[in-house]
């Protein structure tokens, strides 16, 4: 691949859904000013590029890399290290790579029952019962697929990240956004944020930009989304469904409450908060308005997965991260 | 490497921490292994509370220049000021200290020597870590308002309000009923010494009632609290009396035509009757009558009017209405006293059921000249003179399934019903207890005053009261079946009265008194003081003082110790002008408050209020007494305490794992 003397920029997606790929590709004509401002250097799912071209850059040749994707097998883990060793800039894209997102509620099952239920269960059709082996011998030679690991961890987990980019996927708005600072940076006009900052993103939480009324919050009942009409104008939290506004950072622009459903917590925790899971389960304990432990435990039966409703999308970010039996053993 | 200069000390507290804990060996390690964290000087010392102790910090501060001081003794609770003052005194801002406890979370409960002086590294380390992130804080101060709150006018309350009252500060009182008085109005005669409980009550509710510096208000509660210590805003409903208090002169016309008899549930415990407009006994205080509008014809039906007809000053007004005051109090005391045990829980009693089954509060109208009957002690039917009773100690109380605690009043009153029933009576009396309790003065005298009156003394839970008679001379009477332990034998005993002393309990409305004042109260209802031992009659909302049996059982001459000690403390506190509070606040940072409102109402003392116009929520740091729980359940952070901040809280985690937290790694092997 030739030089032409622009900042090279390279994109990567380890465990993740290629969300967060279209997010990028959603800019529209800003894609062009991408290109215009960097030389694409690597990006698996636009281009064609091999991981050895990678190895043979010089160490920090790279100036801009966005991750996206959580660590689940070690070909993550080998290229997040081999492009952290590349890049100047090494951002964290998207929720799993910020914060393990929906890959990393696997954390609470071990790996053995992950791929037993992946390949044995009733609902998948297997009928010769293969399960994937990482080393094959074939005639021609053997073969391997990368090794799943018992846990799934976060980028910074792995690697030392400079920036963090909440969101699943990151709004496309916001992507330009940042893109649009990185080039002022290499203009001289503008200064990047402290290291460890979280980029495109607000200061505060989604209910800082939903419009909806709201009120003291005291709630006597859980209801699930389906199984309620709610009203348009009211906070959705108030109405009994779990929201998960108050304690998801803001940069969306409150768009799920805006179109009549919960936030579900995509752009994950705010700012200085360690582990949004538990604030969410607190602060959601507490506007629950009974004294009575009986009843309590009455209107808590109305979530029926706390893991999955607090913790979807931030679990290996967590402080909890994973469940002993994922990897104690 | 912190920058700070840390002086640790470590307290032997006598062997108190010293036989559990290898002293010497933690603050050798503090001074070598906690170096690079900034301790530059590291001791242990038999008592640090000491003067001696006290100096080495004050000297050590001086010519070692500390920055930041961490004790490690006994609970905060207990010397936190101590050793904030020692700082002090030695140049160093008070809150720049941290104790923390080796003894009740380290040597009380580690019998092992070897693990005691691990964990109090560990915890040391925790107090080091934390100290980094202190902040130097002023305390605040608030001028204080003298006028002084009291709710309810039983004896502890009007014990309250005279000492305030007569130490020349102004006195608010709130009483629920038409006059004060509390429980103690309806007794004749009171435990040890039977003297009459009017003679003995009714001049200091005539004192409270005439008193310049105290303002009345009954038949009225109070709504709604909201400011801080110094500077309360209390709202006061006055219901609607029906009457109109510049009028009426007490005269009692009205009573006396009123033609609609109402049976008496509060003051006559059910026992007699009184009238729709009633003042609840001749010596009320005030004497202004009241209507009940529920059982008054004219609001049933539109007619009668009969009290209006006959009151010789117009004072009868229908058209009153509920009304709200505000008024601003510096301090409150509470004294809502007790409820009586509903016996009709325990149905095997019979209570409601079998007529000449009594409570004790029943009882105590029976014996009073100015209750029902006169004060005859007569069975239900209002005639007949019992030749035999029985009384049941601990009815509701000492009992798993209903109170577990002891009453403390009961087996006293049960031993002066003992004696009334005798001298009025003559009859044969049985006190069926489980254990005698007269810890008090001049309460065993009275135990064996009642025993030489020949009282028949039974020890044993009573099983149950029955009117089916199974043996000859069983017919017609109750028969009380227990056991009595002291010879091993069931028996039945056959009477014509039995008397239920049901247990004191939390007034009904516990919770809403506690929410409302913003205080706790224990598991049963009581309302809790700040410390059971030291600081019995304040609570942990600075400003508000319990007294009487709000607090717990007791008997009359307790709940007027604590009347007057609460209201030492509150003329104590008016005197100072000024109150300091202790700055540990938590604070809402508005750019990350997105107004959720979910901390809205989380707050125990109404700090935190919603701004509409702006869209965020704010502390009032006045009110706010630093708890913790709004920090603990803003879901984006927004909120954080002086003093336990989320990073101050980690660093000490980590510091008590050893500053292993973030070593945590679960990269797979
Ligand atoms: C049957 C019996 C006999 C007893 N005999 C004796 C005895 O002989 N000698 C002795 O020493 N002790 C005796 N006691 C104990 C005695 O009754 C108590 O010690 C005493 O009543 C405690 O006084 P207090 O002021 O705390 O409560 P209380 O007498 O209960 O007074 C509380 C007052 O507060 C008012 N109030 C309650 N809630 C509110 C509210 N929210 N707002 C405004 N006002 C409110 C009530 O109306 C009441 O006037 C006896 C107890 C019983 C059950
Ligand atoms: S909880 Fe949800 S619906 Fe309610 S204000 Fe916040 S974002 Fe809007
Ligand atoms: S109007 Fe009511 S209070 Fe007055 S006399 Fe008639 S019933 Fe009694
Ligand atoms: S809980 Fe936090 S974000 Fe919500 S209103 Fe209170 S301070 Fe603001
Ligand atoms: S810390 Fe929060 S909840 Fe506690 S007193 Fe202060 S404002 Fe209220």
């Amino acid at each position: 691949m030739t030089s032409n003397g622009k900042p090279k920029f390279a994109m990567y997606w380890a465990a993740s859904c290629g969300g967060c790929e279209i997010a990028v590709l959603n800019i529209h004509e800003k894609i062009l000013d991408v290109d215009a401002n960097f030389e694409v250097v690597f990006w698996p799912v636009a281009m064609d590029a091999k991981y050895k071209d990678v190895e043979a850059m010089e160490d920090g040749s790279i100036l801009l890399t966005l991750f996206n994707g959580a660590i689940r097998n070690d070909e993550n883990e080998h290229i997040a290290k081999l492009l952290r060793q590349k890049s100047k800039i090494l951002v964290a894209f998207g929720s799993c790579a910020t914060e393990g997102c929906m890959p990393a509620l696997a954390n609470l099952t071990s790996i053995e029952e992950v791929v037993e239920t992946y390949y044995s269960t009733i609902s998948t059709d297997n009928p010769q019962n293969i399960h994937p082996q990482p080393t094959y011998k074939a005639p021609e030679g053997e073969i391997y697929i990368p090794k799943l690991y018992p846990i799934v961890r976060t980028l910074d987990q792995v690697v030392e990240v400079d920036y963090y980019m909440p969101g699943c996927p990151p709004e496309s708005h916001q992507i330009a956004a940042v893109i649009d600072l990185v080039i002022d940076v290499l203009q001289g006009k503008a200064t990047l944020p402290p290291k460890g900052s979280t980029i495109g993103a607000g200061g505060s939480t989604v209910c800082d930009d939903c419009p909806r009324k709201r009120d003291v919050k005291k709630i006597k009942e859980f209801k699930r989304i389906q199984d309620v009409m709610l009203d348009p104008e009211i906070c959705i939290l108030e109405q009994g469904v779990i929201c998960s506004g108050p304690a998801t950072r803001n940069g969306c622009g409150a768009l799920c409450p805006q179109a009549g459903s919960p936030c579900i917590g995509c752009y994950g925790p705010a700012e200085g908060v360690l582990d949004y899971g538990a604030r969410l389960l607190t602060a959601v304990a507490s506007v629950i308005d009974s004294n009575d432990p009986a009843e309590i435990e009455r209107i808590l039966d109305g979530i029926p997965d706390p893991a999955g409703m607090f913790y979807r999308f931030n679990l290996g970010g967590s402080l909890l991260r994973a469940s002993k039996a994922a990897w104690a053993k | 490497m912190s920058k700070e200069r840390i002086g640790v000390y470590v307290c032997h507290c006598g062997s108190n921490i010293a036989g559990t804990v290898d002293v010497a060996e933690v603050s050798r390690w503090a001074g070598e292994a906690l170096k690079d964290r900034g301790v530059v000087v590291s001791r242990d010392y038999k008592f640090m509370c000491s003067s001696l102790g006290q100096e080495l910090i004050q000297k050590d501060i001086q010519e070692q220049g500390l920055t930041r001081v961490v004790v490690a003794a006994c609970s905060p609770h207990l010397h936190e000021q101590t050793f904030r003052n020692a700082c002090k005194e030695g140049g160093l801002n008070p809150y720049l200290c941290e104790l923390v406890s080796i003894r009740e979370q380290c040597s009380w409960i580690h019998p092992d020597k070897a693990v005691g002086t691990e964990k109090a590294k560990a915890i040391v380390s925790g107090g080091v870590e934390k100290v980094i992130w202190d902040e130097p804080l002023e305390p605040l101060r608030v001028p204080i308002n003298p006028v002084t709150l009291v709710v309810g006018g039983g004896i502890a309350g009007i014990q309250a309000a005279l000492e305030v009252a007569n130490a020349g500060y102004p006195v608010i009182m709130v009483e629920r009923e038409p006059s004060i008085g509390g429980h103690m109005a309806q007794f004749d005669k009171t435990f040890p010494t039977l003297d009459c409980a009017a003679c003995i009550l009714t001049p200091r509710m005539v004192e409270v009632g005439s008193h310049p510096n105290v303002k009345l208000f009954t038949y009225a509660e109070v709504t709604n609290v909201s400011g801080y210590v110094g500077n309360f805003q209390v709202t006061i409903k006055q219901k609607a009396r029906s009457v109109d208090t510049d009028l009426c002169t007490g005269c009692g016309i009205c009573q006396e035509k009123c033609p609609k008899k109402v049976i008496d549930p509060v003051f006559e415990a059910g026992l007699g009757y009184r009238k729709a407009v009633y003042t609840p006994f001749p010596q009320a205080v005030p004497k202004y009558p009241v209507i009940d509008r529920e059982n008054c014809t004219y609001f049933l039906k539109g007619t009668c009017r009969a009290c209006e007809k006959f009151c010789p000053t117009g004072a009868i007004d229908f058209t009153q209405e509920d009304e709200y005051f505000t008024v601003d109090v510096g301090q409150i005391i509470l004294a809502t006293g007790w409820d009586l045990f509903d016996a009709r829980r325990i149905p095997q009693y019979g209570y409601g059921r079998l007529a000449n089954v009594f409570t004790s509060l029943e009882f105590e109208r029976l014996t009073n000249a100015a209750g029902p009957t006169g004060g005859k002690v007569v069975l239900r039917d209002g005639v007949t003179v019992p030749k035999s009773v029985a009384i049941i100690h601990c009815v509701g109380s000492r009992d798993k399934n209903y109170n577990p605690y002891c009453s403390a009043i009961c087996c006293m009153q049960s031993l002066k019903f003992a004696h009334l029933v005798h001298e009025r009576t003559g009859a044969e009396v049985y006190n069926f207890y489980i254990d005698m309790r007269t810890p008090a003065k001049g309460y065993e005298e009275f135990y064996q005053r009642v025993l030489e009156e020949g009282t028949h003394f039974i020890r044993g839970k009573v099983a149950e009261i029955t009117d089916a008679a199974r043996y000859p001379g069983e017919e017609g009477k109750l028969i009380v079946q227990a056991e009595n332990t002291l010879v091993g034998k069931q028996m039945r005993v056959p009477v014509d009265m039995v008397i239920l002393s049901a247990a004191l309990e939390p007034r009904h409305d516990f919770k809403e008194v506690a929410r409302l004042f913003g205080i706790s109260c224990s598991e049963e209802g009581w309302l809790i003081e700040r410390h059971p031992k030291l600081d019995p009659v304040a609570t942990m909302t600075e400003g508000i003082y319990i007294a009487g049996c709000a607090q717990g059982p007791k008997d009359i001459p307790a709940s007027v110790a604590q009347g007057a000690a609460a209201a030492a403390r509150v003329v104590g506190k008016i005197q100072q002008k000024e109150i300091t509070m202790e700055p540990i606040r938590a604070s809402i940072n508005q750019d990350k408050c997105s107004g959720c409102r979910i901390c809205n109402n989380m707050c125990p003392f109404n700090a935190i209020s919603f701004i509409e116009d702006r869209m965020v929520s704010e502390v009032n740091p006045a009110l706010c007494q630093g708890c913790g729980t709004c920090v603990a359940a803003c879901p984006a952070g927004a909120i954080s305490g002086t003093v336990f901040s989320d990073q101050a809280i980690l660093a000490q985690l980590d510091g008590l794992l050893l500053n292993n937290l973030k070593a945590i790694d679960l990269t797979p092997a």
